[in-house]
């Protein structure tokens, strides 16, 4: 038998459901929280009218408002644009020499030089621009190309042996394995390059890859080794070396040949990032 | 006694409880779902999209397979930040051929829906071999064993073939010549005409590795190059409603 439960005289009223003798007692809501609860209702109808929402047969509706998220992202990119037009117009018709002594147009130019360099060139080059192996340095005073700011501009804007760009800038080292030199040769070559920067190598080959040297490989590296950046040859003398300078790494590059490809920009950035970006590269540490 | 008093009969029976429930969930559903499958503006029209050539398809099954989706979004969301480093934002209609697509959830490494062409094959090759050599503070690992696993395209044309049923525009002539289209594409000596016939001329034909035979570095490298080139944003015109 279930015996009747004691309503003891400060307990509310029961809901009046009764399940196996369990009764329910009806403490309502405090009146704030259903206010709010209300309140929320009426606010999601009026979200509903003033944002797109209700699917119907064509589409759904666009709401009194007009909000577009796509027409958002395009005014914020204008409002930002617009407000860096006036210093980047005046960055493009600043002589490129004179950027990096101007205060305004130097300064502005290495810090959004930064950001573009961090976005577009840091997988290749590194974010700190110490580049990798295949991917040349960018912190040190040893360029292929010419490291005035002139240089690294035209370098930045027409990219290096890409098809995309008629002005990149093209040269290609012969692999000298497939067709040109014996074994032998290449192997006195190499001694006699490693000679140049002093790297430890087999002395009684030098005398020998001198002559292939001269023979060979002088029109774009120079008599002396200290190649020409016209050609894009690099400096051989100064054990700075981009793809190893061990005599195995040595002897792939003159046997197989190996060069890299950068991308031309003209087409992806702006000529005002182009020109920040050359300025911000020009002043890491090896710029002349 | 009103409608609203009537819950007693729903509360003492469970069978009836649960039909109402699944009823009102299925009301809630179809209002959210159903408008997709109707509305013509569900995907927007854009030109230039084409389904997978069979080597670009092989390169998307390891990037499933190897789980590339739990650290690499493919879905550019439109933010001025996001569209200033990754490229325009994505469209529903560049993932219109994927099943499943690939939006991914998170961002350990960048978004990849517009990478192609961004970066040379020979980086791609070098970054997949070893991230650290190229990007030192990189957490990726290290996928070099993708360069020595050989692959032939064998059953390509049967994942070509499911891809159809799904409703991916593959004829009957793209699946019958699915093997020999993933070996031209790798292989710029070949006679590639077909290839270029069946999906187009911005096919990118070239040896993605620089080596002999093909590679499932091959097939990934091949799939990186054309994510997000399809559309050419030039002519797009964005609908603004949305």
């Amino acid at each position: 038998m279930s015996k009747k439960p004691v309503q003891k005289k400060q307990d509310p009223e029961t809901t009046g459901h009764s399940w196996d003798g369990i009764e329910e007692f009806n403490n309502p809501l405090p009146r704030w929280w259903v206010w709010v609860f209300y309140a929320t209702i009426v606010w999601g109808i009026g979200y509903t009218i003033a944002y797109p929402a209700w699917p119907g047969l064509t589409g759904a509706t666009k709401g009194v408002l007009g909000w577009s998220q796509r027409a958002d992202v395009e005014a914020d990119i204008v409002t930002a644009n617009d407000k860096l037009a006036p210093i980047n117009a005046k960055l493009e018709a600043a002589e490129l020499t004179a950027i990096p002594g101007d205060a305004e147009l130097g300064g502005y130019s290495a810090s959004a030089g930064a950001a573009v360099f961090k976005t577009w060139c840091a997988q290749c080059h590194g974010s700190g621009a110490a580049g990798a192996v295949g991917y040349p340095n960018l912190l040190d005073n040893d360029w292929l190309w010419g490291g005035d700011i002139e240089n690294i501009y035209l370098t930045v804007k027409h990219g290096i042996r890409n098809t995309e760009d008629d002005d990149a800038r093209y040269a290609e080292m012969p692999a000298f394995g497939q067709d040109y030199l014996e074994d032998e040769q290449i192997d006195a070559v190499v001694n006699y390059v490693m000679s140049l920067s002093g790297e430890p190598m087999d002395a009684s080959l030098v005398a020998a890859g001198g002559e292939v040297f001269a023979e060979e490989c002088t029109s774009c590296h120079m008599e002396d080794g200290t190649g020409d950046r016209e050609q894009g040859a690099p400096n051989l003398t100064d054990a700075i070396w981009l793809y190893g300078g061990d005599y195995d790494s040595i002897r792939e590059t003159v046997s197989n040949s190996r060069f890299g490809v950068m991308p031309s920009w003209s087409n992806r950035l702006s000529e005002a990032q182009i020109r920040a970006v050359s300025v911000y590269v020009h002043q890491l540490g090896g710029g002349e | 006694m009103g409608i609203l008093d009537k819950h007693k009969v729903l509360e003492t029976n469970a069978t009836l409880l649960l039909i109402f429930s699944l009823l009102v969930v299925t009301i809630g559903g179809i209002v959210q779902l159903a408008p997709l499958f109707y509305l013509e503006n569900t995907i927007e029209d854009v030109e230039g999209m084409r389904p997978y050539t069979p080597l670009e398809m092989a390169g998307r099954e390891v990037y499933l397979r190897e789980g590339c989706y739990v650290c690499h979004s493919q879905m550019i969301r439109p933010m001025r930040d996001e569209v200033e480093r990754y490229g325009h934002y994505s469209l529903a209609a560049e993932s219109k051929y994927d099943h499943p697509f690939q939006w991914g959830s998170k961002r350990t490494g960048p978004d990849l829906a517009r990478v192609g062409g961004r970066y040379s094959d020979e980086w791609h090759v070098d970054h997949l071999n070893s991230p650290q050599s190229v990007v030192p503070e990189s957490v990726m690992p290290k996928y070099s064993f993708l360069g020595r696993k050989k692959i032939d395209g064998k059953y390509i044309g049967e994942i070509m073939a499911t891809n159809a049923i799904l409703g991916v525009p593959y004829t009957e002539d793209m699946i019958a010549n699915a093997q020999a289209d993933f070996a031209a594409q790798a292989d710029p000596d070949s006679d590639y005409d077909g290839l270029l016939e069946r999906y187009g001329d911005n096919v990118n034909v070239r040896n993605f590795d620089g080596k002999a035979g093909v590679t499932e570095m091959d097939a990934l490298v091949a799939y990186m190059q054309m994510l997000g080139t399809l559309v050419d944003f030039s002519t797009f015109n964005p609908d603004q409603h949305r």
